[in-house]
């Protein structure tokens, strides 16, 4: 079975993927960017988009 | 039951949900709301498999711009969008608790900076600056003095998009270092924490420490209460403790955040909404 990894885009550490869900955030633990999970398929990361004025509760 | 639960960041809370919806078996899917496209014209018959959908959106403009097409589709939404849309508005929140009698702070509304300054200065310092939507205690202001008032005024109207030159000003509680969440889900409020912070902002979002509340009857009644005066539903319901006038309620929050509230009080919030909708869904169907 192929690794669940993605590359950082912020610095190409190696992100472990396993038990996480789309969507989720991770933070990688080279560079500590904030990473939002895109897809498992074809395991990816986008830096997490800033919080918006109207996030929260 | 077979639920949709309608997401843009899989949060603790999100993932504290799957579990215990893996754990009572309900079918569910996460929905993207980044993702969706909606014909308004049109109902994607998708929807209607679902026996209810879970807003769970971090955006509170898009989480309830979904939730009231899914509810013009005939789609059971939690919560009801007339609902959300009082608790995402802080002015609309406040009218509410008002027209229900319950104990708010003292609240004054400005549509200019010299209105908002008269006001401040006839409520006394230190007032409270608030956007009317927002949340995690961002833009939140005590003013002590004029100066300030003056300076956070004009940073407001200069900087601030139109939603910040309605001035939402409250009379500032003398707290003790806390103030009080509590959760009620349909009748009951089930659990409560303080929140405590040195700072006078004392969201845990901010850094404030939970720590189990007693849901005593005067407090389950008023909680219980101030939900009904938004429409009811799954809600955290803020108060603050005044010295003279007891529990006031401050805020309500239609998407609640539960992570720091489970350990202290015990409960099982996320089993307890669930169980929530189940009775909803169930409920219906007889209907």
């Amino acid at each position: 079975m192929s690794k669940l990894v993605a590359l950082c885009p912020e610095c190409e550490a190696e992100i472990d993927l396993q038990n996480r869900l789309v969507g989720e955030i991770v933070y990688c633990p080279d560079c500590n960017a904030e990473l939002e999970v895109t897809n498992l398929e074809q395991p990816a990361v986008a830096l997490a988009p800033r919080v918006e004025e109207d996030w929260g509760e | 039951m077979r639920l949709a639960i309608l997401t843009s960041r899989i949060r603790v809370e999100e993932k504290l949900l799957i579990e215990a919806m893996r754990q009572r078996n309900i079918a569910f899917d996460l929905l993207n709301d980044g993702e969706l496209l909606l014909d308004l014209a049109r109902p994607d018959e998708r929807w209607r498999s679902y026996d209810a959908v879970l807003c769970r959106s971090v955006s509170q403009s898009h989480g309830l711009a979904v939730a009231q097409v899914l509810e013009s589709w005939g789609v059971h939404v939690f919560n009801r969008p007339a609902t959300t849309a009082m608790c995402n508005d802080k002015l609309q929140t406040t009218l509410a608790l008002l027209r229900a009698g319950i104990p708010t702070p003292r609240t004054l509304l400005a549509c200019s900076a010299e209105s908002a300054l008269r006001g401040i200065e006839a409520l006394g310092y230190p007032a409270v600056i608030k956007p009317t939507t927002g949340s995690w205690g961002r833009l939140l202001a005590r003013v002590n003095d004029r100066d300030a008032a003056e300076a956070v005024l004009e940073h407001r109207e200069t900087l601030g998009s139109y939603q910040h030159h309605l001035h939402y000003i409250q009379e500032y509680i003398q707290k003790q270092q806390r103030d009080i969440r509590a959760f009620v889900v349909g009748e009951h409020t089930i659990c409560a924490i303080y929140r405590t912070s040195e700072h006078w902002i004392t969201n845990t979002a901010r850094g404030a420490q939970a720590s189990n509340c007693p849901v005593t009857p005067e407090l389950d009644a008023l909680c219980v209460r101030a939900a009904q005066a938004v429409g009811g539903g799954i809600l955290a319901i803020d108060l603050l403790e005044d010295e003279e006038r007891g529990l006031l309620v401050n805020e309500i929050n239609a998407t609640m955040e539960f992570r720091n509230s489970i350990a202290p009080t015990g409960v099982d919030i996320p089993g307890a909404m669930l169980d929530y909708i189940e009775q909803c869904v169930l409920q219906g169907a007889e209907r």
